[in-house]
């Protein structure tokens, strides 16, 4: 059953659409919800939230409506706001603790969900100290534990990569596809970055200027051609012939082979043929079109 | 992430879902409520915090004490409390108006600087739920530093063996005035600080708003009575300062003893009176409400 179903979903602002006629069908699993600055993604959350009405259209979520249905939706999804919304002088703990309460959760509850929450966010002793003086990466940790504190069926996250450096932007979005496969909580995650949805999606939605671009699972983005690259640390041209020999439709690229996926038979061919020639296998990827080019190609049209 | 750990951390057992009891809009409404009242004392933050509001608690209630000693000491002699209880508010209201002007920002600018209001709305909590716990929070806060110095005076009393049934009638009606200061400051105070979410604008603004107004309503309503000689007038300007507005109130609703330079003029006089301070509740609230309306999510 969808989690997140929009039919015809409009947003008209006096000088702008944000919402055009989108219609979108969400699975429980990670959904990248992509789209340049002012797509929409935004608004979308809020009219998801029952926060915003929508001006025409129709949203459900976890199949409630969003406009007749607020409270109870609110109830059961977590929200991770795009801007700045912690008090600079509370504690990570305090702070959680009391949106816990806020949530409806007992205070015992609460304190418990609170300790819980922020260690699997990755917040350990610096939970005492006050938040003004966190990291921005510390920051995005706390403002994702308080909407995962109440044990959410949904958690809608709005740009929760921004502002980070490349290490804790793997950090963040290795802790966003955990909170699937770990918590069995569905992600809305949104970005204005392509390739980083990718990374963690199990389904990808491309919104623009408020229409729906693209929307399918990331397995059929990225399905088509499959290739594993191959890498030696000696006799790459001995390997090549070798994996020929055997049957593969081997590419040179530069000093890596490139062998087409068509079964998983093939990464055994590849070992073995490695060990014969009594070599070091250095490097053994899948390698994928990325999304970026499916939507650069689908862009273009 | 293990390695990072301090050792004898126990170890991660993973992630446990929720399956206990979800309260609903009512107790989240109940637990805001609590958390701005003990915020109103500092109770739950840090000590600094609490240095301001304990040590206005602290300067409300000592004069009561001295009240209270003073008519111990001479009980031989008095026959009553050297300052009837129902005017305790105004001759306090300068630590009363620092107080609110401390504290109202502390419970609505603080959630509008740092954006933590957007939190509160993606929850079960609606926005008029918002604005009624830190109404209510407020208002029982101002109630309770109000009520303090009451109590140690009515105390004093029974131990200077005044006449208990008459001291308690007293202390009754003053209590009940006292809801009514606490009510129109929390209101006033709120609004005011909802408006900006820089707290230094809040506690200005609410500071001029009392302290001004009540200055210039006194003086005006001084010159009036006493060079124009217009009792009448006078009384009806009462009713623009907070201050004198709840005093009217009391004096002509609960038959306290006014402290104003003119009380409500006549029976026309007290229904006004009565009115508007209703009237200044509800628009605090619809005010309030209306902010709340447009506060971005």
């Amino acid at each position: 059953m969808p989690v997140i179903q929009t039919e015809e979903l409009t947003k008209r602002f006096p000088a702008v659409t944000a919402l055009d006629r989108l219609t979108i069908d969400v699975e429980p699993g990670v959904v990248g919800l992509v789209g340049a600055n002012g797509a929409g993604k935004s608004t979308l959350i809020k009219i998801l939230l029952g926060l915003s009405e929508a001006t025409s259209g129709q949203a459900r979520m976890l199949g409630l409506d969003v406009t007749t249905d607020g409270p109870k939706i609110r109830e059961r999804v977590g929200y991770m706001p795009e801007h700045d919304c912690l008090p600079g002088d509370v504690s990570a703990t305090e702070f959680v603790v009391h949106m816990a309460r806020m949530s409806g959760l007992p205070a015992d509850a609460a304190r418990e969900r609170t300790a819980d929450t922020l260690r699997h966010v990755g917040l350990y002793e610096e939970r005492y100290r006050p938040i003004g003086g966190y990291s921005t990466g510390m920051k995005q940790r706390v403002k994702l534990a308080q909407a995962l504190v109440h044990d959410p069926e949904i958690v809608l996250l709005d740009e929760p990569t921004n502002g980070l450096d490349p290490v804790g932007r793997d950090d963040m979005l290795a802790l966003i596809r955990r909170i699937y496969t770990d918590f069995g909580i569905t992600v809305l995650v949104t970005s204005h970055l392509l390739g980083e949805l990718e990374r963690i999606s199990d389904h990808v939605v491309v919104i623009d200027a408020g229409r729906l671009l693209r929307s399918s699972s990331t397995s059929e983005f990225t399905r088509t051609s499959q290739f594993v690259a191959v890498e030696v640390t000696a006799e790459p041209d001995t390997v090549a012939g070798q994996l020929k020999a055997a049957g593969l439709d081997v590419v040179r690229d530069g000093h890596l082979m490139v062998v087409p996926l068509e079964d998983e038979s093939v990464y055994d061919i590849v070992r073995d043929t490695v060990a014969q020639v009594g070599v070091g296998l250095i490097r053994l990827e899948q390698r994928r079109h990325h999304i970026a080019e499916v939507f650069g190609e689908r862009g273009s049209q | 992430m293990s390695q990072q750990q301090p050792a004898g951390v126990i170890h991660d057992i993973g992630y446990r879902g929720y399956d206990g009891p979800r309260l609903g809009r009512g107790a989240v409404a109940r637990a805001l409520y609590v958390h701005s009242l003990r915020g109103a004392f500092g109770l739950g933050r840090s000590a600094r915090a609490k240095v301001l509001p304990m040590l206005l608690l602290g300067v409300m209630c000592l004069p009561a004490f001295i009240i209270a000693v003073i008519a111990n000491a001479t009980s031989s002699v008095l026959t009553e409390l050297p300052l009837p209880y129902s005017r305790y508010a105004v001759v306090a209201q300068g630590i009363l108006t620092i107080f609110l002007a401390a504290q109202a920002p502390q419970a609505v600018s603080r959630d509008l600087r740092f954006k933590t209001v957007p939190l509160y709305f993606s929850r079960p909590l609606e926005r008029s739920d918002y604005v009624l716990a830190k109404f209510a929070g407020l208002s029982t806060a101002m109630f309770l530093l109000l009520a303090a110095p009451l109590l140690i005076m009515y105390i004093g009393a029974l131990l200077a063996e005044f006449p208990a049934g008459r001291e308690t009638t007293d202390v009754a009606l003053a209590l009940v005035g006292a809801v009514a200061f606490a009510i129109v400051f929390a209101g006033v105070g709120l609004v005011i600080a909802s408006l900006t979410a820089r707290r230094g604008f809040g506690v200005a603004a609410i500071i001029t708003v009392f302290a001004l107004s009540f200055a210039a309503i006194s003086s005006l309503q001084g010159i009036i009575r006493y060079v124009e000689d217009d009792a009448t007038l006078a009384g009806w300007l009462g009713l623009f300062s907070p201050i004198t507005l709840v005093d009217g109130f009391q004096t002509w609703v609960l038959d306290a003893s006014s402290s104003a330079v003119a009380p409500p003029p006549g029976s026309a006089g007290g229904v006004g009176y009565v009115l508007v301070t209703f009237g200044v509740i509800g628009a605090c609230w619809a005010l309030l409400n209306l902010r709340y309306r447009k506060v971005s999510s």
